[in-house]
């Protein structure tokens, strides 16, 4: 470096902590050598979040949250999407990469908590990422639910009058705290200006807040890895672990590459398939909204739908409260429930390496349960299998199944028979 | 804090009082933002009643009116229609319109005040979307050989009967509601006043 820019950065470095933050967080962040494909989805999450801010930036430029009517009768909402999408130039790459966006960063996210269910990346000393992680993913649904609201469609209108029904079964402070909600009796326009309000300011906020703090946490206490053990246990002379190497130059690069093929996908979807069938964008959302009318069939994006379903599985009151409330209660506990993980792991061992058949098993259930809830949600309450399993009875059984992987797992993690992990990690 | 420094309790109770007076501020100033949020006077003042003319409606047919921003329901019955509220009084979870989800004048075995007519918000109990019209019978609706016509609600699964009673182990709590309503003429319908309130 030229003593004049070496100058430059010392200046900078008596007023702001530079080069020692590079370090910390780059240069001289020690991550294992080990890691393996599922660990480009934490960066790639990072990148999604990047796109959704740089196109929802844009997009706010000619977007216009206004629930009433144009000269023409058509929702002035509406009317704005389809003003972006075929006059605005270049508004329907910047709004087709915000949409697939939105889908994009929950495929990211489920494959990045998946990693961390597979590897026991939320076990001691990891509690408070892995807590941080369920609070982005919590403020992510918020974000994403109350995006959909703004295309003012169809589905935008109803399934916003679903999700906010559901406050409405809380006992007591319920009715009112939907009302508080919308702003209004009904989903009108005053629900459409605050939900704008949330989702281009407050909640990404919050979310980026939240974002900063899990990768704060990470870098205190450093990286899981796929073989589950500490690399901090062994250190060199110098103090730098045995089996880490730098962040920088090695798993930025590495994550390029990782850029380079999620960015190849995405693009496939953006530009042959935005719409993806129906599941990123759904049909009757080109339809506006129609207080008077909901579609003959409902559903929530794809994201949503393993919740969705275990929402409608619960039919049945209890302690005298009806089963609208219960839903509500399960499905709100199927969410929050993942960031006891911690707590409910009691195996000797943290990666699935060496965990024993019991857990593997377990893991296999819960996956297929998650996958079928998921199938389930995007179908109509009466679909059956085939022509003729019924479909709510399943969904019944594996929302049974999800939260028995996680209520049961004190008690399965600790009989089951684990390999001995080794003393450092494998690496080829 | 070591122990020959002793507390000067006067500062703390300055530091706890001025805390205190603080934090009342920051309460009071929440109030304004928190009403913000509240139906507006304008959102609160809509909600007119409605009129609805239903001398054009044949039998067994359904329209529909906008109140208050929700759909209202108005189904003139068949014979047919009404004869199966007998059948479906066994499996629903309110057959006598216990609960008050109707005025006392709809409070009947046909939840409405002359049988023929329906009148009830197009809104499912459960999680508020307009339930889809299933009027045939049997087979042929797709709802099992005992299905006796009445309503599904698309979001969640719930059934309702003709009189919008809903059956037993649905995710619905409630028949859907009966809104007041009064007849200005024979088939002349003012839906929001019952001229009792």
């Amino acid at each position: 470096m030229t003593t004049k820019s070496q100058a430059l950065l010392n200046w900078i470095d008596e007023r702001f902590p530079l080069t020692s933050t590079w370090k910390a967080h780059l240069s001289e962040y020690y991550a294992p050598k080990n890691f393996n494909f599922w660990y480009f989805f934490g960066s790639l999450a990072l990148l999604v979040l990047v796109i959704q801010i740089v196109t929802g930036i844009f997009l706010v430029m000619h977007y216009k949250p206004d629930g009433t009517l144009n000269a023409a009768g058509i929702p002035v909402a509406f009317a704005s999407v389809e003003y972006i999408m075929r006059e605005v130039p270049g508004g329907w790459l910047i709004r087709y990469l915000h949409s697939t966006g939105a889908s994009a960063f929950f495929v990211v996210v489920y494959l990045h908590m998946f990693r961390g269910l597979l590897y026991g990346s939320y076990r001691k000393p990891r509690e408070l990422i892995w807590i941080f992680g369920t609070l982005i993913f919590l403020a992510l649904m918020a974000e994403a639910f109350m995006g959909y609201l703004l295309p003012w469609g169809q589905m935008s209108y109803w399934g916003a009058q679903v999700i906010i029904n559901l406050f409405s079964a809380i006992p007591v402070i319920g009715p009112d705290l939907s009302l508080v909600i919308r702003g209004d009796y009904v989903i009108s326009d005053a629900t459409l200006n605050r939900f704008f309000s949330f989702h281009v300011i407050a909640v990404p906020l919050v979310l980026i807040g939240l974002v900063a703090a899990h990768i704060i946490a990470l870098h205190e206490v450093g990286s899981n890895n796929p073989d589950g053990v500490e690399i901090k246990k062994k250190k060199g002379a110098d103090g730098i672990p045995l089996d880490g190497i730098p962040f920088h130059p090695y798993y930025t690069v590495k994550d390029i590459v990782g850029v380079v093929v999620f960015l190849f996908f995405f693009s496939a979807v953006v530009f042959f398939a935005p719409e993806a069938g129906g599941y990123f964008l759904e049909f009757n959302n080109f339809i506006p909204a129609d207080p008077l009318k909901t579609p003959p069939h409902i559903a929530p994006v794809w994201y949503f739908t393993p919740f969705y379903s275990i929402l409608r599985a619960v039919t049945y009151p209890l302690f005298g409260l009806d089963a609208k409330f219960w839903g509500v209660v399960a499905m709100g506990a199927s969410v929050v429930i993942i960031a006891f993980l911690p707590w409910l792991d009691r195996s000797p061992v943290k990666s699935i390496r060496y965990k024993g058949p019991v857990f593997k098993i377990a893991v296999v259930i819960f996956v297929i349960s998650f996958v079928i809830l998921g199938y389930l949600g995007v179908k109509p309450p009466e679909y059956k299998f085939f022509g003729v399993l019924p479909g709510a009875p399943i969904a019944q059984l594996c929302s049974v199944l999800y939260f028995a992987f996680f209520l049961l797992m004190p008690w399965y993690s600790k009989i089951d028979k684990c390999k001995p992990e080794p003393e450092r990690v494998n690496f080829k | 804090m070591s122990v020959d420094q002793k507390m000067d309790c006067g500062r703390r109770n300055l530091l706890l009082a001025t805390s205190a007076a603080g934090g009342v501020a920051a309460v009071a100033t929440a109030v304004p933002f928190v009403a913000s949020l509240t139906p507006s006077e304008r959102a609160k003042a809509a909600g007119a009643p409605v009129e609805a003319d239903v001398s054009k409606l044949a039998p067994g047919e359904m329209m529909t009116v906008e109140w208050r921003g929700k759909p209202v329901w108005i189904l003139r019955r068949t014979e047919e229609m009404l004869a199966s509220l007998e059948k479906t009084d066994a499996v629903v979870s309110d057959p006598e319109s216990d609960r008050p989800m109707q005025p006392e004048y709809a409070k009947n075995k046909y939840r409405s005040i002359k049988p023929e007519y329906l009148v009830t918000v197009g809104i499912c109990t459960h999680l508020g979307c307009s339930p889809s019209e299933r009027f045939k019978t049997g087979n042929e609706s797709g709802l099992g050989a005992e299905w006796s016509g009445g309503f599904l609600c698309p979001c969640h699964g719930s059934l309702f009967d003709l009189a919008g009673r809903v059956y037993r182990s649905m995710p619905a709590p409630d028949n859907l509601e009966v809104p007041p309503h009064q007849y200005l003429a024979d088939t002349v319908l003012l839906i929001g006043d019952d001229g009792k309130a």
